[in-house]
């Protein structure tokens, strides 16, 4: 027997309707199942206070600094990798092997998964490099792993600065460099942006990379060389040993409000930098 | 520039090039056959056959392909196909978004709803193949979807206008027009959530259970090649760190082959427009 074709079209329609709510109820239940358990954890006094019993009691304030010096040491150290990298393959080559080459490059370590960034930092800078477990370790290795993210949207966004931008640079008698650092970057810098607070957002959220290569003490860092320990890392910790599900619901709440602000914004800006250009 | 312009490749590179140099001699060592093949891994004794993990992994993503990329496909089609547009620029950012959420946090959610409810329903410890499975099938939407719903776009808009003045349906347009022309798209988000899925470690450390052994059915305790090397990192010396390591070459490897041919399935895609 065949099925009249507007049936299967209403039967279609709420097989991928159903499909498509689930998904979105699932992924939204996540993130208030979390909210919910967390935030009433979450006061000036948890976020502040330092831990104490190996976060049993206390607050997570060592791991709220960590969890800004990581993320800030992978930008200081990717940024003007990654930028530069996307000015030369957007206004200094032409499409050749070469550049086909670094597009390649950069498509597939930005599919490596984190803890192969992790085996690596710990052998190349904990081990090798002899910077033991330390922030310096864990930054340079969050810098690898971002470094993708960096080159692809500072690309997209240089590649989005009108040609007549550059032809007028250029008619005044500008090199090519002052035309790059007085109309791109300035024009490309929204965009160039989202790219360092995707960067960062995926920084903060990260565990296998950086709990091998900062460590994970619990103690107020004094320098670089000193290990810490990431929101992301105290949490798997909590969570993992059963030392205390509370805290680990606060930390897990702060973690997911501080992702999502970060990419938020990252996205603000994004939509913003393609409105004005359209 | 010309040096910076090469840091990503560079990276790479370096990346193999210690991961391989710290793990390749173990492999050769030991015996690529004694350490893929062998179901024996007792670290104490000097026993490194990775191949329940192996197995692990493998049933693992597949198990999240089985969650994720049905109900991420249509997804995408729903979204493409059927919701008004400004509804859609809401949604998928927002689902990209979720792409965003820590690991460790779906981790927990498995630790905490699911697990609980696999024990309580269908026997077993609750960490297990299947929670693995569900909770990487829910990681793998987001990519899954975004990459499907861009390919869907990109098919112009007189394949379907074609389609529908031929006095199809819409949904005969989609399944007949639209869908086979997004085909590349869609299999390379279906091959970069596979990447995602096997490389997976802190929420399947979580959910899975951990146990080494070969799983003869979705409710028993499982270890993927990550959780693995994970979990096992923090006290490994020597010979066991090195076997560690070769865990991580096999890791790379299969992650690098899969990326290519996904890179490739996109490429191709955007040569022929």
């Amino acid at each position: 027997m065949r099925i009249h074709p507007r049936y299967t079209q209403r039967l279609a329609i709420a097989v991928l309707g159903g499909a498509t709510l689930l998904t979105l109820v699932v992924l939204v239940f996540i993130i208030v199942f979390v909210l919910e358990k967390g935030l009433p954890v979450v006061s000036l006094d948890f976020l502040f206070s330092n831990s104490q019993d190996m976060g049993r009691a206390g607050g997570i304030f060592p791991t709220l600094i960590g969890t800004i010096l990581l993320p800030l040491l992978a930008i200081m150290v990717a940024a003007p990798l990654g930028i530069s990298t996307a000015v030369y393959l957007t206004e200094y080559s032409l499409e050749t092997r070469a550049t086909k080459v670094i597009r390649f490059g950069t498509d597939c370590l930005a599919g490596i998964p984190s803890i192969i960034f992790g085996l690596f930092g710990f052998i190349f800078f904990v081990t090798t490099l002899s910077m033991g477990w330390s922030i310096l370790s864990g930054g340079l290795t969050l810098a690898f792993m971002i470094l993708p993210t960096i080159i692809r949207t500072s690309e997209e966004a240089i590649k989005a600065v009108p040609k007549s931008y550059r032809q007028v640079s250029f008619s005044l008698g500008a090199t090519r460099w002052q035309t790059v650092k007085k109309v791109i970057l300035p024009n490309a810098l929204p965009g160039i942006v989202t790219g360092i607070m995707l960067g960062i957002g995926r920084s903060i959220g990260e565990t296998a990379a950086v709990i091998f290569t900062a460590g994970s003490s619990l103690r107020l860092p004094s320098s670089i060389f000193d290990s810490t320990r990431t929101m992301a890392v105290h949490f798997y910790i909590l969570a993992r040993e059963g030392i205390s599900s509370e805290n680990a619901y606060g930390t897990a709440a702060t973690l997911i409000i501080a992702v999502l602000l970060v990419n938020m914004t990252a996205y603000w800006l994004m939509h913003r930098f393609i409105a004005k250009r359209t | 520039m010309l040096a910076t312009a090469f840091s990503a490749i560079s990276a790479l590179l370096l990346i193999a090039l210690f991961i391989i140099n710290e793990g390749l001699p173990f492999i050769f060592r030991y015996g690529l056959n004694d350490f893929l093949f062998s179901s024996d891994w007792q670290p104490q004794a000097g026993k490194f056959g990775i191949f329940p993990m192996v197995a692990a992994s493998l049933w693992v993503t597949l198990g999240a392909m089985v969650v994720g990329v049905p109900l991420g496909v249509a997804g995408a089609v729903f979204l493409s196909e059927f919701v008004p547009k400004p509804v859609m620029r809401v949604i998928k950012p927002t689902i990209e978004l979720l792409a965003a959420i820590p690991s460790v946090v779906y981790g927990f959610i498995g630790v905490m709803v699911l697990a609980p409810l696999i024990r309580t329903y269908l026997g077993g410890p609750g960490l297990s193949l299947l929670a693995g499975s569900i909770i990487l099938g829910i990681m793998i939407l987001p990519t899954v979807i975004s990459i499907s719903i861009d390919s869907i776009q990109a098919v112009p808009q007189s394949y379907r206008e074609g389609s529908l003045a031929l006095g199809a349906t819409t949904w005969q347009t989609i399944h007949m027009v639209t869908v086979r022309a997004a085909k590349s798209g869609i299999i390379a988000s279906i091959i970069l959530g596979m990447g995602r899925a096997i490389g997976e470690t802190m929420a399947v450390i979580m959910v899975a259970g951990n146990a080494v052994r070969i799983p003869h059915s979705v409710l028993d305790p499982v270890r993927s090649l990550t959780a693995n090397i994970a979990l096992e990192m923090s006290y490994a010396t020597g010979l066991h760190r090195q076997a560690l390591f070769a865990t991580g070459v096999v890791l790379f490897l299969v992650i690098v082959i899969l990326n290519s041919v996904a890179i490739m399935a996109i490429r191709r895609r955007v040569a022929k427009k």
